[in-house]
Formats: structure tokens, C-alpha cells, sequence
């Protein structure tokens, strides 16, 4: 178990279980200069800059399904409703959330499975699918909010093709609680696969790794997962066929309809015949594979920090080994090699922020520091900083949603 | 169609304007004689008019820089163009207004298979992309109707659709990365070949922003490998309420069709009419479920919902063969705009969206407009995902029709706001929906949105007159109302 990282404790906790309390709740806050954190269930306070606010608006009791349509593949839920209570009603009629919602939970030291939908969204989470499926920005139909003008917005709708005004959906997504207070959210939803299979390649390394994952993302079969574990990361998996490999793993994965997962999966098998040793799994433990490679858990012991970084695929080798030679680090790279979870050692003064930055500044792309402590966090900028330009825009779109800056002040880094 | 009153000072400087144009941008690059400007008069929504004060045609990204820092230092506004089939208006020119059309950036600057991805220029269309990448075998997924003519940055300003958007997403599915020039003539870049952002997502506010928010000068977009082998059914029915059940049976199954089209009785008839594609003429709805993939998938789905179909009362089911066989049962409904443009002197495309189940009843209310208005109605329905696109039959030189066509088209929109829908799906807001806002959003929704334009363009000079019904002034949304909640949280500590 990692050990729990410090967050700052709560005073005043707020709990409304309407839409009306919540913007009664803003309201106030506004008219009392008083600042609000933002939580769901709170699973990923330790993601992004501590708010030093003294109310808290935990949004947990605004709950429950509110629509879900199977046949129109659409779902409303409160903000507050937890991921696994959704994915529960959606497994019912085998149907799922596309972008593969990770459970980061356990890497704050909390519980398993107890994230909410508005965290998700809040968040912009994504999982292994991202390459084929997107993120949960490319599945939120529509929004409802309450700004830090204490006003309620609704944006988007429950249709899929909808381009009514500006795409407010796509912009609080992601906005990590410092726009809108999110109350409901519709999102998209799609069949889920009948059948699963993951093809390991063993022991291909580097290059060679990023060469198989390219030839199997550039085939017509149709990929859904491309990661590359190395040794050490593999032999901490807890499906065996990973674990004892003995070598490093990458897999590609592929789902959809029986015959068509078979017929895919063997033509893989030819495809890649040539990079090493292959074996496959099945259903049950491709599912462990791959929820293990979205929430780093390879990657996690002890409080150690840990990076999350989003590159050109082609670029992704590259940065890893430079991440690894410079800082030690442990690296798990997703995405056919455009996602790198990096775990950099604790003693390092500044979670080695510089040489990420750096080294991500040609290629271009995105990095945060996902898991810091609180001391790391209050010196280092969790989130990618944005150009001057981008930074100037973001502050005015600050200040037309949250002028006074009581939404999660300071969770994206210094308020401009 | 009331626009921004024009600025008579701007009007009166017309000629000192175009002189300082010409320096900005040399050689042909700026067209003011009135036969060169007529060009630029409308874009596809052709029942609005209006010659610009000048068309601007830059070359590169600094060209569009300096014009747009003239412009701002000056007071006179923009309206961006690409290649002018905005069904919206939204390239619709004002009298005061510079257009400033994205023509002549129509390079295709680089193609990284590595990476899946190109980098283009806003001006390349559509599908100049998709041809680009063909050779390797691939494609750019999202495929408007007009995407021979259309340019990628007109789609990335109106989040572009097409036939195969329940499968592959709009634009802003596809999109990884642009360059773009703000009002004040800064040069950004959101995103690259990467996926997401680090901070808010701009590159997702931006798509779909109807060339308010800034000009997009190049575009990154994600490139898929075609599907190795695509087939499609063409299945008739006798009702739409058959046919929509069919849709409903068919994403039940668990099946995401590559592309779902249904057509009505009076479609169908136009674009048999025209094209001579085999479509049976003795059915009230015809539904075209192509599925794509691996072709031991594509083989089992066929089987599969030509099950579904026949459990869902189809009279005629019939599965494409051959590739020919295939682009047939499509050429009917690809030419259905044109098809419907034989029949009749003008019409009237709508797109509004609604929750599938609710298509009989929108379409019988339909019929019964189309009686009242004396008015035809054609519908095509891009059935996966609930877009519809009526077409009002009407003749513009018949005194009255025009004028009853809108009003007709408004009423379609409203009743799909009504059923749960939204007032367009895929062609944007532009001038045509822009009174209609108020039926989707209240005022502070429309603030809320507002707030973003003057985010990026404080004096409102980017294609203004587009979108918002009123355009308020930025001071004026910029302040803060303070009000207690009503329902008060009386045990909380006050700080
Ligand atoms: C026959 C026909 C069929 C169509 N079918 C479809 C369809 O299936 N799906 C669909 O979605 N649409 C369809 N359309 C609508 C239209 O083609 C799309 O909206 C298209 O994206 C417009 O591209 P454009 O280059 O013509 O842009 P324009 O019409 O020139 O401009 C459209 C808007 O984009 C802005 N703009 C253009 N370029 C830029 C830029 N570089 N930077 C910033 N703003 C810019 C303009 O100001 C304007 O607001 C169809 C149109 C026609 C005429």
C-alpha cells in the first residue's frame, strides 16, 4: 500500500444535493470573498496544486443516473455519481464508457473504484483506448455548471452531432474545477466489446518496441492499446503471462465482434512474427493488463513522484531514455509510445520538472506531475506551462467565468 | 437578417484602407473592383447578400498577421473565409468588413505515417487531404458532402460533419493541433501532434467557433488507416417508424455502423429519379447501414443486421457485392441535394439534431408544416446519430416563398430544440440560426459564451453579426453581480 500523501485538511464542508444548493453555495462564496476547493469524492485531491481554501464544496451527494437511453447511447448523470455505479448500469446492457476511465484512486493512497463522473470529466481522463476512442472530452454531449459567478450554464446536449454554439463542453472538461462547479454531465456511450485479446510481443526493447507498435497501429486491424512495459514493470503485472515473461512486454490489443478479434489477432501474429516471442491473452486478463497500464499501479511504490507525459509517438523512446539515463527514472510508455508514465526518485529536489520540461521542449507535448507531495507540488508547476499568449488567453477565460478566483484557486498553478 | 450597423467612417476611409492593404499584402493579393468583390458576395447559404469592402487573399501566416493588427488598430472588422459553402452564412461578408479568404494557403506542408498524421494549410480541402494519403492507405475520417470543395480551415471553424460521424467523430475528434492569428495579430499554437492539452483544452473551444475567435492559419489533423474492406446494405421499409426501430435494433446489438443514412418517400423518389441507383420506389423510408473493418467483421456485421432488419418488417434488404455495388446504393443519397434541386427551383437544407427515437413524431409534424406553409419537404436523416436534414422545396422568384421556406426551417428547428434536440448538427450557427439562440440557451448561457469571444476579441471585430443574437459589449459582461444563494447554508462559518 503507497503511503498516503498529505493534503491539506477541510473546514467547512459544504454538501448540497441540488443544483439550486450548489449555486446557493457559490453564491454565498462569492458574496463572502471566501474561496471554495472542489471535490467529488476527493480521490484525486493530490492531483494538481493544493487550494488552500477553508470551504470545501464536495459535490459527492449530488447522485444518481438521471437518463440513460442505451439506444440513443446516451447517459446523464449528477456530477457526484461514481464512475462504478455507472459503469454497473452500462455493463447491464453491455455498453461501456469509450475513453476508459483509469482509476487513479490508489495512486493518492485512496480507495479502488471510488471516483465520480464529474472528477472524471474535470479531469479529462482518458485510458489505453485514448488512440482509438478518445478522452472523456470526446465524449461529453452536455453540461450543466455553476460558474464563479454563481450563475447555472448549460452547454452541449444529449445529441452527438451538435455544434450550437461554442463548445463549452470540450473547455470544462479538463478545467479541473477552476471554471464551473460541474452539477450534470451527458455523455456518449458505446457497445462494449464483445471480445478482447492482447498479443505480447517479448523482449523487444526501444526501438524495436516502438517499431512493433508502429507496424500494428499502422495495420488495418484496427488497435485499441499500444503500450511497452520493460522488464521491471512487467514483472510486477499480476496477470502471470506478463509477469513471468521474464523480459520486457508490449502489447496490442484488439476488440470488437468474435470472428473479427480472432481473424485480427492472428494477422497481428504474422505481422509481428518477426519481433520477438508472442502469446496472448484473453478477456479477463487483458483487462487487468490494460487497467493496470492506465493507472500506472506498475509504476507505483511508495510516494515516489510520478510523471505523466504526452508526446509525438515517434518522440516517445527517446524522451524515455533520456528521462531514464538523466533521472533514474521508471517508465511504462502507452499509446504506441505517445504516453510516458514516468516514476522519477523521491530525492530528487524538484521531481526532476527541469530535465521533463526540457526534454519534451523539441518534440513538443505535455507533461504533469500526476503524484508529488505537497512540498514538491507548492515549488514545481504540476501542469504544463503555457506559452505567454496561451497563458494571457486563459487568464481572460478565467476571468469571464471565475472573476473573483474562488473556484479551486491556484489547483492549475499561480492565478494569473 | 439584421447585421452590425456599418461604420460610416470605415466606408468613408475605403480607398486609403485598400491603398494600406496593398502594402501589407503585395502583388494580386487584394481585390477591390466591385466584379472581383461580387465573387464574395454570399457563401452557400445564397439567400443572403452582401458585397464586402474589400477581399483580402494573404499568402502566409505573417501576411494574415499584419492584416489583422491593421484591422484591429483600425477599427474595421474581419470575416474569414475558406472556400465560401458555409451553409450558415458564416462567411456571409459585411458592407464595413474586410473578407479575408484563406485561398492561397493551400499547401500540404508534411505527412508523418510515423506519427499518423499531416500538417496542411487551412486552405487544402477537404478531401485534398484525404488524396494526399491515399497512396499509403490512408484517409481523413470526417467527410462532409461538399469535402471536394470545402477547405479544413472552414471545417476546423465549423466542427465540420459528414456521413461516417457516429464512427469516427466531427473534426474535433480528428483534430491534434493549429496555428492560428489572433485579432490583435499574435500568432498561437494549440496543440501538435500529440494528443490533449496540458491546460485548458483552446484547441476543442476553438473548433466549432465560426471564425470568431481567431483565423486558423495551419491545421494538424490525425489520419486513419482505411478499414480494409467496406459493404453496405440498402434496406426498405414501410414506415419510418420501422426503419427508426431498425436503427434503435441495430445499435442495441451493439453495433456502430461506419455510416447509417435514412431517406424519405420524397428523397427516395428524387434520387432514384436522378441517378437510377435501384432504390425501391414502394417504401415510405430507406435506411443505408454501411459497416467497414476487418472483412471478417464486415462479412458477420452484414449478416447480422440484415437479421435485425428483416426482424424490424424490411420489404427489401439488399447487401453490396462489389465495390461498384457498394458506391451505388451511396450515389443516391450523396446526389440528394442535387437530386432535390431538379425537382424544384430552390430549397432550403435545415440540420437540426434529435434524440433518434422522437424521428416519427418530428416527421409527421413535419408533414403537417409542410401543409400548412404549402411547402414540399425532403428529408434525408443521418439516422446513427440523429442529424437531420430536411430540405424545404420553394421558388425564390414565387413572391413570399423565400420568406415562408425561413419561417417554415425555423419551425423545424424549434420543434427539434422542443423534442430534446439542438438547432444544428453539423452546419453551424452563422447568421441563419443566430435569432434562434434563445431557444437553446438562456441569457446567461449565451454570457457565458459571449465571455469567450471577448476573451479573444475584446472589440468584437472577428466576424461579428455570427452566432450571438446580441452582440454586448465586453465591459458591460465583465462585471460581477453579487446575490446570496436563496437556499443559505445558515450553519456555515462566515471568513
Ligand atoms: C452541397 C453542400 C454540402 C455540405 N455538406 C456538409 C456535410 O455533409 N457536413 C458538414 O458538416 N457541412 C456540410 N456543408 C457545409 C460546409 O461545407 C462546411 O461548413 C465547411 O466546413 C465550410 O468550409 P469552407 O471552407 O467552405 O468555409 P467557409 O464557408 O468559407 O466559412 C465557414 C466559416 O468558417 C470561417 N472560416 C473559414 N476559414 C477559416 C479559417 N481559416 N480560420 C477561421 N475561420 C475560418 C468563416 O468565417 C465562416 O464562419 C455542405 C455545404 C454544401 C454547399
Amino acid at each position: 500500500m503507497p503511503a498516503p500523501l498529505p493534503v491539506p485538511p477541510m473546514t467547512a464542508a459544504l454538501r448540497p444535493d441540488t443544483e439550486d444548493a450548489v449555486v446557493a453555495a457559490v453564491a454565498d462564496a462569492l458574496a463572502d470573498d471566501a474561496v471554495l476547493e472542489i471535490v467529488g469524492r476527493g480521490t484525486k485531491r493530490g492531483l494538481g496544486h493544493a487550494v488552500r481554501a477553508r470551504r470545501v464544496l464536495d459535490l459527492s451527494a449530488l447522485s444518481g443516473i438521471v437518463l440513460y437511453e442505451p439506444e440513443e447511447l446516451v447517459l446523464s448523470a449528477r456530477a457526484g455519481t461514481t464512475l462504478s455505479d455507472i459503469q454497473a448500469a452500462l455493463a447491464e446492457r453491455n455498453q461501456a464508457l469509450a475513453f476508459e476511465p483509469p482509476d487513479w484512486g490508489p495512486l493518492y493512497g485512496g480507495p479502488a473504484r471510488a471516483g465520480t463522473l464529474g472528477g472524471a470529466v474535470a479531469a479529462n481522463l482518458s485510458g489505453p483506448a485514448r488512440i482509438r476512442s478518445g478522452a472523456a472530452r470526446d465524449h461529453v454531449l452536455g453540461l450543466r455548471a455553476v460558474t464563479g459567478r454563481g450563475e447555472l450554464v448549460k452547454t452541449g446536449g444529449r445529441v452527438v452531432k451538435n455544434v450550437t454554439g461554442y463548445d463549452l463542453c470540450k473547455l470544462l472538461t479538463g478545467s479541473m474545477g477552476t471554471l464551473a462547479a460541474l452539477t450534470e454531465i451527458t455523455v456518449k456511450v458505446l457497445p462494449a466489446p464483445e471480445k478482447i485479446r492482447t498479443l505480447l510481443v517479448l523482449g523487444a526493447d526501444g526501438a524495436m518496441a516502438l517499431a512493433a507498435m508502429e507496424t500494428a497501429l499502422q495495420s488495418p486491424h484496427d488497435v485499441s492499446g499500444a503500450a511497452h512495459l520493460p522488464a521491471y514493470a512487467a514483472a510486477r503485472s499480476a496477470v502471470s503471462y506478463v509477469s513471468g515473461a521474464g523480459a520486457s512486454v508490449t502489447a496490442l490489443r484488439v476488440e470488437g465482434p468474435a470472428p473479427s478479434v480472432e481473424a485480427r489477432c492472428l494477422a497481428l501474429k504474422t505481422l509481428l512474427a518477426g519481433f520477438g516471442p508472442l502469446e496472448e491473452l484473453h478477456f479477463r486478463n487483458s483487462r487487468t493488463l490494460w487497467a493496470e497500464i492506465g493507472s500506472a499501479s506498475l509504476l507505483v511504490r511508495g510516494g515516489d513522484p510520478l510523471w505523466r507525459i504526452s508526446v509525438p509517438p515517434t518522440a516517445g523512446p527517446r524522451v524515455g531514455a533520456v528521462l531514464a539515463r538523466t533521472l533514474g527514472a521508471e517508465i511504462v510508455a502507452d499509446w504506441g509510445g505517445g504516453l510516458l508514465w514516468a516514476r522519477v526518485p523521491a530525492a530528487l529536489e524538484d521531481a526532476g520538472h527541469a530535465s521533463v520540461r526540457a526534454a519534451i521542449a523539441r518534440p513538443g507535448g505535455h507533461a504533469t506531475l500526476v503524484r508529488a507531495n505537497d512540498a514538491v507540488r507548492a515549488s514545481v508547476p504540476v501542469f504544463q506551462p503555457p506559452a505567454p499568449g496561451i497563458a494571457r488567453l486563459n487568464a481572460r477565460i478565467r476571468d469571464g467565468f471565475d472573476p473573483k478566483r474562488i473556484l479551486n484557486p491556484g489547483r492549475m498553478g499561480a492565478e494569473p | 437578417m439584421k447585421m452590425p450597423e456599418a461604420d460610416a467612417g470605415v466606408l468613408a476611409r475605403r480607398d486609403a484602407i485598400v491603398r494600406d492593404l496593398r502594402r501589407l499584402v503585395p502583388g494580386e493579393g487584394v481585390i477591390a473592383e466591385e466584379a472581383g468583390r461580387r465573387v464574395y458576395e454570399s457563401d452557400g447559404l445564397t439567400a443572403y447578400r452582401q458585397l464586402p469592402l474589400v477581399v483580402v487573399l494573404p499568402e502566409d501566416t505573417e501576411q494574415v498577421s499584419r492584416v489583422l493588427r491593421y484591422c484591429r488598430d483600425n477599427a474595421i472588422k474581419v470575416v474569414p473565409r475558406g472556400a465560401g459553402t458555409s451553409l450558415s452564412g458564416g462567411a456571409l461578408p459585411l458592407a464595413d468588413g474586410v473578407v479575408l479568404g484563406l485561398a492561397k494557403l493551400n499547401r500540404v506542408l508534411e505527412i508523418d505515417y510515423a506519427n499518423r498524421c499531416a500538417v496542411v494549410q487551412p486552405g487544402v480541402a477537404n478531401l485534398a487531404i484525404s488524396d494526399a494519403v491515399a497512396g499509403a492507405g490512408y484517409y481523413y475520417a470526417p467527410d462532409p458532402s461538399s469535402q471536394v470543395a470545402c477547405t479544413i480551415g472552414g471545417n476546423v471553424a465549423e466542427n465540420s460533419g459528414g456521413v461516417h460521424c457516429l464512427k469516427y467523430g466531427l473534426t474535433t475528434n480528428n483534430l491534434l493541433g493549429v496555428e492560428m492569428v489572433l485579432m490583435d495579430g499574435e500568432v498561437i499554437r494549440l496543440g501538435g501532434r500529440h494528443l490533449d492539452a496540458g491546460g485548458y483544452d483552446l484547441l476543442g473551444l476553438v473548433t466549432g467557433s465560426e471564425g470568431l475567435l481567431g483565423v486558423v492559419t495551419e491545421v494538424t489533423v490525425r489520419i486513419l488507416r482505411r478499414p480494409a474492406t467496406a459493404r453496405a446494405l440498402l434496406m426498405g421499409f414501410p414506415s419510418s417508424e420501422a426503419a427508426g426501430g431498425c436503427v434503435a435494433a441495430v445499435i442495441a446489438a451493439g453495433i456502430v455502423p461506419g455510416g447509417m443514412e435514412m431517406m424519405d418517400r420524397p428523397a427516395i423518389h428524387a434520387a432514384e429519379d436522378f441517378v437510377h441507383a435501384g432504390y425501391p420506389l414502394d417504401v415510405d423510408a430507406l435506411l443505408i447501414v454501411e459497416l467497414d473493418g476487418p472483412e471478417a467483421e464486415v462479412d458477420h456485421l452484414v449478416a447480422r443486421v440484415g437479421e435485425i432488419a428483416g426482424a424490424c418488417g424490411a420489404v427489401s434488404v439488399r447487401a453490396s457485392e462489389t465495390e461498384a455495388e457498394r458506391l451505388l446504393f451511396w450515389a443516391g443519397r450523396k446526389a440528394a441535394f442535387p437530386a432535390v434541386g431538379r425537382i424544384s427551383p430552390d430549397y432550403y437544407c435545415m440540420d437540426g439534431t434529435i434524440p433518434r427515437h422522437r424521428l416519427p413524431e418530428v416527421l409527421a409534424r413535419m408533414a403537417e408544416m409542410s401543409s400548412r406553409y404549402r411547402l414540399r419537404v425532403a428529408n434525408v436523416f443521418h439516422a446513427g446519430d440523429g442529424n437531420l436534414h430536411p430540405l424545404i422545396l420553394y421558388d425564390a422568384n414565387a413572391p413570399g416563398e423565400l420568406e415562408a421556406a425561413e419561417a417554415f426551417g425555423a419551425e423545424i428547428l424549434t420543434l427539434c430544440v422542443a423534442v430534446g434536440g439542438v438547432l444544428t448538427g453539423e452546419h453551424g450557427v452563422g447568421v441563419e440560426k443566430r435569432d434562434l439562440m434563445g431557444s437553446m440557451f438562456s441569457d446567461t448561457d449565451l454570457a457565458a459564451q459571449q465571455r469567450l469571444k471577448c476573451a479573444f476579441d475584446p472589440d468584437l471585430l472577428l466576424n461579428p453579426g455570427k452566432v450571438f443574437p446580441v452582440l454586448h459589449r465586453c465591459a458591460e459582461l465583465g462585471r460581477v453581480h453579487v446575490h446570496r444563494g436563496e437556499t443559505r447554508f445558515a450553519d456555515l462559518p462566515r471568513f
